[in-house]
Order: C-alpha cells, then structure tokens, then sequence
C-alpha cells in the first residue's frame, strides 16, 4: 500500500510540472509579451523594460519554469500585475468559497445521487425506477450555469427565498449557508443524475454475480446485500467518476461564481485572463492542479482501501 | 432443526420472451432426516432449477405449481420475508462455483459473521468463536487467519470447504449442496467428498447433493433421483439405481461412464440424439426419441410412474412391477 501511495504521489508531481510546462508554452506561444499587454500601447519603453526585467521575462523560458517552481516551493507565487498583492494571499482568499461551493455541491450530489442508484436497483422495473432514469438523463442534459440562471431568477428574483449574489456576510455562517444553497445545487444537479445513473449500472451488473446470490442463500435482507454488498463493489467506478468530476466541477464553478457573483476561485481566473494578469493565471492554476492531482491521488488510494484486489496488484 | 422435505407434482417455468420453458414438470421427491438424497443428470435436465426453488431463490421470471412442502409448510406458497427467514436458518445452500461465491471485497470472517444473522442470540465474538471451531471442523487450519483473508488468497478447495462451513454455522434442517465438486480439480474433489462423508455422520438433517457427476452420487448419497429434461424419470436406494436401473435413460447414462468401463475402448459411448426443447415438452415420453426400446405408445401417451419396490421408482412405458 505504501509503494503504491509513493508511486501515485510521484505521478502526480509529474502531472504538476507537464501542467506548468505547457501554461508557460501557452503564454510563450500567445503573440505580444504579457508585460506590453498588461500595460497597454501607450507604454513608454523604460517602463516596459522595469516590468519585464521584474516579471523575468527577459531570462529563458525554462529558466522562468525553474525559477516559478523555485518560488512556489517557498510558498511564494508572484504578484499581481495590478494590485502588486501576492498572487498567494489573493489565491488563499478565493480558495475557501471555491472549496466549499465545490464540495458543498459534490456530498449533495452524492448523498442524494448514491441513494437514488440503489432504489433503481432495489425497485428495478417499476414506475419509481423510470422516474428516476428520465430526471437523471434530463438533469444532465441541462447545463450549470443555465440552472443557475433560472433558478437565481425563481428562488432569488421572484420568489425572494435565498440571496441572488454573493457569498454571504463575512463571519455569518447562517447568511453564508443560504448564498451556498443556489449555486451548490447548480452545480450538483447535474451530478445527482451522473451519480444515480453510475450506481444504478455498475450495482445492476454487480446484483447478478454469484456471491450475491450466497448472500441472499443465507437470508440477509436486501437493504444489506445492497449496501454492504453490492455498494462497496459498485462504489468504486462512481469514486473514479466523481474524481476525474471534481475538475468539471471546479470549472462549471468558474461559470456559476460568475452568475452568482461569488468570489472564488473561479471568478478569479475569469478576471485574470481577461486582464491578462498572467502571474495570477500561473498562481491560480498551480493552485488548481494541486488540489486536482491531490484529490485523483486520495481517491486511487480510496479504491486501494476498499478493494483488496487492486490493493494486490499493486503491492510491491 | 430436522424436518421432511417432499416435492409434490412440483412444476417451474421460466417466462421469456420467446415462450415459457417449461425447466422442471410434474416432480415428486421426498427425503427425510439422517439421508443423504443425490440428484443426477445432465446439464439443462433441471436437477439446479429443484434446489434453487427449494432453497427459494428462483429468478423473478419463474412460475412455480405443485408444492414443496418442508415440516409441514408449503415453501412455494410462503411470501417472499417469510420464505428470507428460512434461508440461512433451517435451508442453507452451498453454491456451485466456490471461486465466486464469496464477496470479494469482505474477509470472510466478515462474512461469515453476516451469515449467521438469524442468530441474535450471538454476539459478534461469539460468531465469531464459532466460526473459527467450524473452520478447523472442515479442515481448515490457521482459522485465525483466515478469517482475515480476502477469498481471493484462498485456494479453490479452501473456498468450497468455507462454503460447507457457512452453511454448516446456521445448523439447518436441509443442506443443499449445489454441485459442489464441479469447479474443483480431482484432488480437490476427493477431499471435499471425504470431507462431506465425515460431516454425514454427525449431522442428523437433509442433505441433498447435486451432480453430474455419478461417482460423487455413489460415494455420498443413500437415495438418488435420476432426472432427464425436466422430469424425474427414476428413483430409488443408491444401490439399486447404481446395480439395477430399470429406466432406459439411466442404463445410458450408466453405460457412458467411464469409471465403470472394465475394459479400454476406443471410443466413448455416447447417447445419441439430443435434449428436447422444454419450451414445447413432448406430450409422450420425454426421452422417447433418443430411447433403443421406444414403442407406439412412448411418443403419445404420458408414461406412468411405476413402483418397483418401496423405494423404486421409474417413469416408463417399457418398465413392469416384477
């Protein structure tokens, strides 16, 4: 188990350079230098020789990945183009509401969506079961920000229900919990059809093994065969799903922030690339990466746990 | 719990798509406490289809007639928690292919713990004292460990003897034991007769044996039912089905096999012909097409279940009470 954590770890630091690579590439490749956009064409040529010098522009392109790398190892990410504010403070104040919007979305998602695959199974066949497959290939088919849009229009605009913008009073869980509501469940609508549809499949073709049938041979009752049985077998393509999901979902984040006006990580790459605040953008998706690889990670380590199978293959 | 078990005129169908098989017609079994009951045939005769309904675990698609009546209550009639509260407490199954029977994500202490919830007498560390006793009962040494293992590091003939351990640990009147040689090597299936053996002579319920096989039959059972195509076509005592088989059918099968050939032949023999379709079952006899001594009536008239002694019976046109 050890040997697989530190390989898996390996990759993902792996997965973090290529990323970086291929944003400096990016940048490199964009016609124009970011320091003669940032400050326009009215620029006088001293000035623009201060913020390339500063941005360390002037130096090799491996040289800048080596030296981002060098920094961000010490915790420091550049500064904003505007503000000159570290890109890590203005990362570490969006990070939390991002989080939080993210996995709000993703345990309601789940915890709505797991349940709704099993009663499929255990009610297979019946009305219940085609109601829940219509909802869940209709909640898919609808995008996040389009449910954000209408549902900002019905709960915050007519109906008066929950805030419209923003992500509540600072200090005031209450008042944060009701600007969550709205676009949590933008984002996890699509999820709960996503979740239901995977567990209903993978739980389907797991009911018909023969262990199952030993298990009901010995009587057990059906909720436990289910849940005990079926779903830590049929759990492990969902776990896969949902964590290759999380960067869907932190990008369909970028949309619903923006309509919710919520800060957040998401808003803060918008304006970024919009401004071309490149240290941002580095900073930001540095950021992103991170936390996407870290999370690919727990969840291979998760199914490790689970499945001892896989826990096999990989010993050694 | 020890009670009698009878099937009675006992029929099952599968309903698809293409038309109702008929899988068992018009079965009569009986077996009481203290006998080993051996039922044999070839694939496809229907021998699963009887224990999956006695141990009420047929497909949603299956329509059952007649009765099985076990201790006085008839099983097909029961509602579908009546009938759970059964499984796994005076009926227990042990599955066909050990390699699969068990969850592969639990240990099997785990497991086995599960398998005897009907017991809410017990505290979990006191099933799982008794399951460590029942393991090293059939053979299995190391039990402590064991029951920390995953099935996958178990071996296939350590699989199959927890399977007889699991169905042993719910102490049941009636053990249906569903081909439990098939998927092992010889080796393998010496020693789980050998083990099975052993276990008859201290248990005191039902033990009924599925096969194919006709030497795992002879070794373990005192009765035999010889099923063909849905129907049982003969019954009786090990001994007089094995020496003196009166039911065309079961000469065949006999005569095809190998380990009573007292000389090396060249070719094996074989039964000509092949099963007829159950989603039209013949109004004759069954076995009446691929049968040496068919006559007139064989192909029309249903034949009568002949008693040739107390205990033997045979299905035939061709058979007469001595």
């Amino acid at each position: 188990m050890l040997a697989y954590a530190v390989k898996r770890i390996g990759l993902g630091l792996l997965i973090l350079v290529l990323v970086m690579v291929a944003m400096y590439a990016a940048v490199f490749l964009v016609p124009g230098d970011p320091a003669s956009v940032a400050l326009g064409p009215r620029a006088t040529p001293e000035l623009k020789r201060l913020l390339i010098e500063r941005m360390g522009l002037d130096q090799p392109v491996w040289w800048q990945i080596v030296e981002f790398f060098r920094n961000a190892l010490t915790g420091n990410l550049g500064y904003d183009v505007w503000s000159n504010r570290p890109v890590s403070t203005l990362v570490m104040e969006a990070l939390p509401n991002t989080l939080v919007l993210g996995l709000t979305a993703l345990a309601v998602a789940l915890l709505v969506g797991v349940p709704l695959g099993c009663l499929s199974v255990m009610r297979r066949g019946t009305l219940a079961d085609a109601v829940i497959g219509v909802l869940s290939v209709g909640v898919i088919a609808v995008p996040s920000f389009v449910v954000a849009i209408y549902s900002l229009l019905l709960f915050a605009v007519t109906l008066r229900w929950l805030p419209a913008i923003g992500a509540g009073e600072a200090g005031d869980i209450a008042s944060q919990a009701r600007a969550l509501v709205l676009p949590a469940a933008a984002i996890a609508l699509g999820w709960i059809g996503y979740i239901a549809r995977m567990v209903r499949a993978s739980m389907m073709e797991v009911m018909g093994e023969p262990h199952i049938r030993t298990a009901r041979s010995f009587g057990l009752p059906e909720w436990k065969i289910v849940s005990k049985y079926a779903l830590r077998i049929a759990i492990i393509p969902t776990i896969s799903l949902v964590a290759v999901g999380l960067g869907s979902i932190l990008s369909s984040a970028v949309f619903v922030e923006a309509v919710f006006a919520r800060p957040g990580i998401g808003k803060l790459i918008t304006d970024a690339v919009n401004t071309r605040n490149y240290p941002v953008v580095m900073g930001t998706v540095l950021i992103m990466t991170t936390i996407y690889v870290s999370i690919t990670i727990a969840a291979d380590l998760l199914i490790a746990r689970l499945d001892p199978r896989v826990r096999d293959v990989f010993r050694g | 719990m020890t009670g009698a078990l009878a099937a009675h005129d006992l029929s099952v169908r599968y309903e698809t798509q293409h038309g109702a098989v008929h899988a068992l017609r018009h079965v009569d079994i009986e077996a009481h406490p203290g006998e080993v009951i051996g039922i044999v045939g070839e694939s496809g005769c229907g021998k699963s289809t009887l224990v999956t309904a006695m141990a009420n675990l047929l497909p949603p698609n299956a329509r059952i007639d007649g009765c099985i009546s076990w201790n006085g209550v008839d099983l097909a009639k029961l509602d579908a928690h009546r009938q759970r509260l059964l499984r796994g407490d005076e009926i227990a199954l042990v599955s066909q292919d050990p390699m699969t029977a068990f969850n592969p994500v639990l240990t099997i202490g785990d497991q086995l713990v599960d398998f005897q919830h009907h017991r809410r007498d017990l505290g979990r560390a006191q099933k799982r004292a008794r399951i460590a006793a029942m393991l090293g009962r059939v053979g299995i040494s190391d039990a402590e460990r064991r029951m920390r293992s995953y099935p996958h590091e178990l071996s296939g003939g350590m699989r199959q003897r927890v399977a007889i351990a699991a169905a042993l640990l719910t102490d049941p009147g009636l053990l249906i034991a569903d081909e439990p040689t098939t998927a092992l090597d010889v080796t393998m299936e010496a020693q789980i007769i050998h083990l099975l053996r052993e276990l008859r002579r201290e248990y005191n319920g039902i033990i009924i044996v599925v096969s194919h096989h006709l030497g795992v039959i002879a070794e373990l059972c005192d009765r035999v039912y010889v099923m063909y195509a849905g129907e049982v076509v003969e019954g009786g005592e090990v001994d007089a089905i094995f020496h003196d088989a009166r039911h065309p059918y079961t000469q065949a099968l006999l005569a095809c096999d190998p380990a009573r050939f007292h000389e090396r032949l060249d070719r094996l023999p074989t039964i000509p012909g092949s099963l007829p379709n159950l989603t039209q079952p013949p109004s004759g006899c069954v076995y009446a097409p691929r049968c040496d001594r068919a006559f007139a009536p064989c192909n029309t008239i249903a034949p009568p279940l002949v008693k040739l002694s107390a205990s033997h019976i045979a299905r035939c046109h061709a058979v007469t009470t001595p």
